[in-house]
């Protein structure tokens, strides 16, 4: 196992690699510099390029990779050339937030879907479980942006419950909080209704297993004991795909972000994209491709701890 | 079991009361945004009432802005909205006053040589920056400097300081700009901010100026606060609030939700379209953006190097339509480079020419060799809906003479990079404004060896009479001149003008003052509560 | 990954007939009724979908404009009518270019392994790991905004998932008696990955595809509301909802009636889906 450790995460580091490649190539495709954000459509051609010069645009790309590569090994991210920070402290800044919604979504998709997808599978065929599985299949065609504005529109304007206003968590932790539920609700619906389905789905497949069927055919009745079995493998997929999960929600969240305001990782990705800062985007897609492969390798990991049956092939 | 979906059910309501407590507290104590704002609408009503459960502190105000503010060195500023916000913190020797012109500011006064090519300043007595410091001579000698490229490998930070031969001190309160052309116009340059001695390496973190507000925190993509500077020279104009925050607001959307819900007590860039939106409840007052909006036409490329062509497309259009669809009616249509608020120059007549003539436009087209209409490319930025419609409209109107328009949307950097830089483009609608707010701005650019000739306008008569504009020192004349100038923009139809937008200003019923200036400015310093 | 157990739900029995039904019946009925109302939108519209009109801009839903207009005047429930066709037209050519290109690279890396096999998964696991607007942002500066550009971008994305589903079912088979069997008896590599063990993946790839149906129709009003997508004057529901926000306070029904459009789509697909799957006994 641990040999296979240590090749996972060489893999890991490999994926981050071309992932910062694939991004390095992206700026040199798309059309733009950072001049234009930077010093504003009106610059003069003796302005534009004196800070082309000075930051280095003028190199080669690959001089360029190479150069940002090595500083970033050495733990240097670089400045960012929109504000007046470096990297490392604008991404971090950025990625608390983030990391603090994610957290909250998680925790709502937990609430929301284990409950459900219990009640579903137990009445499977009844009201209750067709009701569950339609609004599960609605709350995922939702378009994203459409269920932010909604929820923004139903409590802050027509409720009044939610006071549309970020607060840092430096500031006031619970308003930091109470503000983050509902962002993390617009994001955590779809998800729970994913994970209803998985759960519905995966108990009742475990309920047809051969040791389910024999324990019936003794006259077991469905017990709280056959239950915990049943429970504890269809577990497994759940959890595997809650863990992928976190990784979704951090880089999905550049949408919800926009909606709701929050100056999290996603927004500030969008705003470096368009204003061509390449050392920001830079660090934040290396730092969300290191979450979704990370948070695949906990997958794959959590898969293997809890079913003993997939040796490591 | 109906055990198990006891305990299912039971999680769940946790949960909902969970969910419901988190948001209820702050629910519990806020009145309804129509009630309050219903409330302060009859001007009874103190201003504690807009703020929900808190009361404000002091006094203090929200304002929501649409772009981030990012890079925060005053004499960088790039972009209008950085530099509006930073007026309030930081002077030049002059500063914008409301009617376009320039009052002194950290100068008393100055002196403009017979030449027109020196400008002598002497220092106002008792001006102090923010850290408690007198402004000096060697401070204004060095931001001058500065803004001249002494810290940026000698490539002018303000573009019109490339025109600057010398800066220096005369005593201990005086300075002496001399410039390597003669300029009257320069002056409207030294609103570039004064800052203090070698403070050049952190004024973009630690804000130091000599407004009447001083600078408390900046978040990226949050909100920059600043708060009332009490050492401010000029305490007729101090500032009445105590406190004021610029809330980055990522949409539209989000402007009106703050609005209602009492986040935001002063929304200064809304679209005109939200009128209906915010009438009631708010404050509102509409205002021209400043800009000229149009169908910038690449004189360069065919079939718009044809006058015909381009005639034919101002005929075939509806401006006071698009105006009606995209402006409700309230914006002001130009007919040229050039736009109302600069009542000096401003042509209204111009406007009246062109008037739509479905027939015209087919004659003019067909005397051009298009009989049958053509087809063509805008290249619109997609982050202006107001010019997304506007396009919309015009493909709709040059449908009716066979020209068959394609919208190509594209992000604003691209836009910037390939259109305004590299004229790499059929057609586009955008606005442009002034970059000094003076009228030969909108006007030098059209000259057919100008770098912001984005559509390549040729014109030799136009460069003739631009460059006698600009020579000559009688104002009469110059005016007669630049209106020359907006006249043959108009006769060759150089591109389509349209309009100067419409924007409103939305403001918290108890709010008062608040004051429109001619350039890019939110000046809080007159914004008091009632 | 999840569907190693694909068994048979026998013991549930006659309720599960009873059960499938409903979805499926609900489902194709949902699904009919959008095709029949994408078809209309093909050959007709009760006003032109980019016509302009100064007198009815912001109508409220009347006889005359059953969704009203926008703040164009442009009739909603025209536009609607074209954008449904727009939207299914880029989710299913999406899901074509990610399910062919991800099939044909799943399945050869899946039978065959080896060290192209680990270079390809990485290439796909960077790609989804790859933030998507960026990535759309690249294909169409290369290619140019548009329909077809934006499928190509969508399809991109959707590539690694195929890919990796299918791969995942080869594994599981190419090892299985059957194939075994096959090769001893000489059928060539090809006919075993086409003939012998397509077949098999084919309730998880269609489940696969429902979901995908999913995610591409959302993924596209993503990339609308993000400003990288379709031009407005062939509208697509994404276009339209993300053209709406802005006024979802003044003109509700410029949001209300796409977004419905959009949910009917979407939920006739996934419960035809859901149908299929409860038929198939797949799992997830």
């Amino acid at each position: 196992m641990g040999k296979a450790l240590l090749k996972r995460g060489g893999l890991l580091i490999g994926t981050m690699l071309l992932v910062s490649v694939l991004a390095f190539t992206a700026f040199s495709v798309i059309p733009g510099d950072p001049t234009g954000s930077v010093l504003g459509t009106e610059a003069t051609d003796e302005q534009i390029a004196t800070f082309r010069a000075q930051n280095g645009l003028d190199l080669p790309v690959w001089q360029r990779y190479w150069d940002w590569l090595t500083d970033f090994v050495t733990g240097d991210f670089g400045d960012s050339y929109k504000y007046d920070m470096t990297v490392a402290e604008l991404v971090v800044t950025q990625a608390k937030v983030t990391l603090v919604m994610a957290g909250i979504a998680f925790a709502l998709i937990v609430a929301i879907s284990l409950p459900l997808g219990l009640i579903a599978a137990r009445h499977q065929g009844g009201i209750v479980d067709k009701l569950v599985t339609v609004l599960s299949q609605v709350a995922m065609s939702v378009p994203n942006f459409v269920m932010g504005i909604g929820l923004l529109f139903l409590f802050a304007v027509v409720l009044s419950w939610f006071r549309p206003e970020y607060v840092p968590i430096e500031e006031d932790l619970a308003g930091h909080l109470r503000f983050m539920v509902l962002p993390a609700l617009a994001v955590a619906l779809p998800k729970s209704a994913m994970t209803v389905k998985l759960l519905r789905g995966s108990i009742l497949g475990e309920m047809g297993q051969d040791y389910i069927r024999t324990a019936y055919s003794k006259g077991n009745s469905q017990g709280s004991a056959l239950w915990r079995h049943v429970l504890r493998n269809a577990m497994i997929p759940v959890v595997t795909f809650l863990a992928m999960a976190i990784g979704d929600i951090m880089a999905g969240s550049i949408v919800v972000e926009q909606v709701f305001g929050i100056p999290g990782l996603g927004r500030m990705l969008i705003s470096s994209i368009g204003n061509r800062d390449y050392p920001v985007v830079q660090a934040i897609v290396v730092l969300l491709a290191a979450v979704v492969v990370g948070c695949n390798f906990l997958a794959d990991l959590l898969y293997r701890i809890m079913d003993p049956r997939i040796d490591g092939r | 079991m109906p055990k198990f979906v006891k305990r299912a059910l039971l999680l769940l309501v946790v949960f909902a009361m969970l969910a419901a407590s988190l948001c209820g507290c702050t629910g519990g104590t806020q009145s309804t945004p129509d009630e309050s704002q219903a409330v302060s609408n009859s001007g009874s009503d103190p201003s504690a009432a807009q703020s929900g459960e808190l009361p404000p502190v002091g006094n203090s105000v929200t304002v929501g802005i649409a772009q981030d503010l990012s890079n925060l060195d005053p004499q960088l500023a790039a972009t209008a909205g950085i530099r509006e916000v930073l007026f309030n913190i930081f002077e030049g020797l002059v500063k914008a006053s409301p009617d376009g012109s320039v009052t002194p500011a950290v100068a008393s006064d100055y002196k403009l040589s017979e030449d027109g090519a020196t400008y002598t300043f002497t220092l106002r007595e008792g001006v102090t920056f923010h850290n408690g410091k007198t402004v000096t001579v060697e401070d204004v000698v060095y931001s001058l400097e500065r803004c001249a490229g002494s810290e940026n490998d000698g490539t002018p930070l303000v573009s019109a300081f490339s025109n600057v031969s010398s800066i220096e001190a005369s005593g201990d309160n005086q300075v002496v700009i001399t410039l390597a052309e003669p300029s009257t116009e320069f002056i409207n340059s030294l609103t570039a901010a004064i800052i203090p001695k070698d403070s050049g390496a952190t004024i973009a973190t630690d804000l130091i100026g000599t407004g009447p507000f001083q600078f408390v925190s900046y978040a990226p993509q949050d909100n920059l606060v600043m708060e009332k500077y009490d050492g401010y020279w000029n305490q007729e104009k101090a500032a009445s609030l105590d406190k004021v925050t610029f809330k980055i607001v990522a949409d539209e959307n989000a402007m009106v939700v703050g609005l209602k819900s009492g986040t935001l007590d002063l929304v200064v860039h809304l679209p005109n379209t939200l009128l209906k939106e915010v009438e009631n409840d708010f404050t509102v007052r509409q205002n021209t953006m400043n800009i000229v909006q149009a169908l910038y036409l690449n004189n360069a490329v065919e079939p718009f190097d044809n006058e015909q062509v381009r005639q034919a497309m101002y005929y075939a259009v509806n401006v006071d339509e698009i105006i009606e669809f995209v402006c409700s009616g309230a914006g002001v249509a130009t007919g040229t480079s050039m736009y109302p608020n600069q009542q000096q120059y401003f042509m209204p007549e111009l406007a009246e020419n062109y008037q739509q003539d479905v027939e015209k436009a087919k004659e003019l087209l067909a005397q051009a060799g298009y009989p049958d209409g053509f087809s063509m490319t805008m290249t619109v930025p997609s982050n202006y809906p107001q010019h997304m419609d506007t396009a919309q409209v015009l493909i709709e109107q040059l449908k009716a003479v066979g020209i068959n328009a394609e919208l190509v949307p594209v992000e604003w950097q691209t836009w910037v990079d390939d259109v305004y830089r590299g004229r790499n483009y059929e057609s586009t609608v955008c606005g442009i404004a002034a970059d000094d707010m003076t009228a030969r701005e909108m006007l030098v650019r059209y000259m057919s060896d100008n770098r912001k000739n984005f559509i390549a306008f040729s014109d030799a008569e136009y460069d003739d009479v631009m460059t006698r504009a600009m020579a000559s020192t009688d104002d009469a004349e110059q005016t007669g001149l630049y209106k020359r100038a907006e006249e043959i923009l108009n006769e060759k139809a150089a591109s389509l003008w349209i309009q100067d937008a419409c924007e409103l200003a939305v403001m918290n019923p108890a709010l008062d003052g608040f004051t429109f200036y001619r350039t890019y400015v939110i000046d809080m310093s007159v914004v008091r509560y009632k | 990954m999840v569907s190693a157990r694909q068994r048979n739900n026998s013991i549930f029995g006659k309720n599960m007939g009873t059960h499938r039904n409903w979805y499926l019946t609900i489902g194709m009925a949902l699904t009919a009724l959008m095709l029949i109302y994408i078809v209309i939108g093909f050959f007709w519209t009760p006003y032109a979908p980019s016509a302009i009109s100064a007198a009815d801009r912001e109508a409220k839903p009347s006889l005359q404009h059953l969704f009203g207009c926008d703040s164009l005047g442009r009739d909603i429930f025209s536009r609607t009518l074209e954008g449904a066709g727009t939207t299914l037209t880029i989710a299913l050519a999406v899901l074509a270019v990610g399910a062919v290109c991800g099939l044909a690279i799943g399945a050869l890396c899946g039978y065959y392994g080896g060290p192209v096999d680990a270079l390809v998964m990485r290439l796909c696991d960077a790609t989804a790991a790859f933030p998507s607007v960026l990535l759309a942002l690249v294909v169409l500066a290369v290619t140019g905004p548009g329909k077809y550009n934006v499928i190509g971008a969508l399809g991109v994305l959707f590539i690694p998932s195929f890919a990796r589903l299918v791969r995942g079912e080869f594994l599981k088979y190419r090892d299985r008696d059957f194939v075994q069997s096959a090769r001893l008896m000489g059928v060539s590599d090809l006919r075993i990955i086409f003939v012998h063990i397509l077949p098999n993946t084919w309730p998880v790839l269609l489940s696969g595809l429902t979901i995908g149906f999913n995610n591409a129709v959302l993924a596209e009003a993503s990339m609308s509301y993000l400003g990288i997508g379709v031009s407005p004057t062939e509208p697509s529901l994404g276009y339209m909802l993300k053209d709406a926000q802005g006024v979802f306070f003044t003109l509700p029904w410029c949001t209300i009636f796409p977004a419905a459009v959009v949910i009917l789509l979407i939920l006739g697909v996934g419960l035809v889906g859901e149908g299929i799957r409860e038929r198939m006994g797949v799992a997830s």
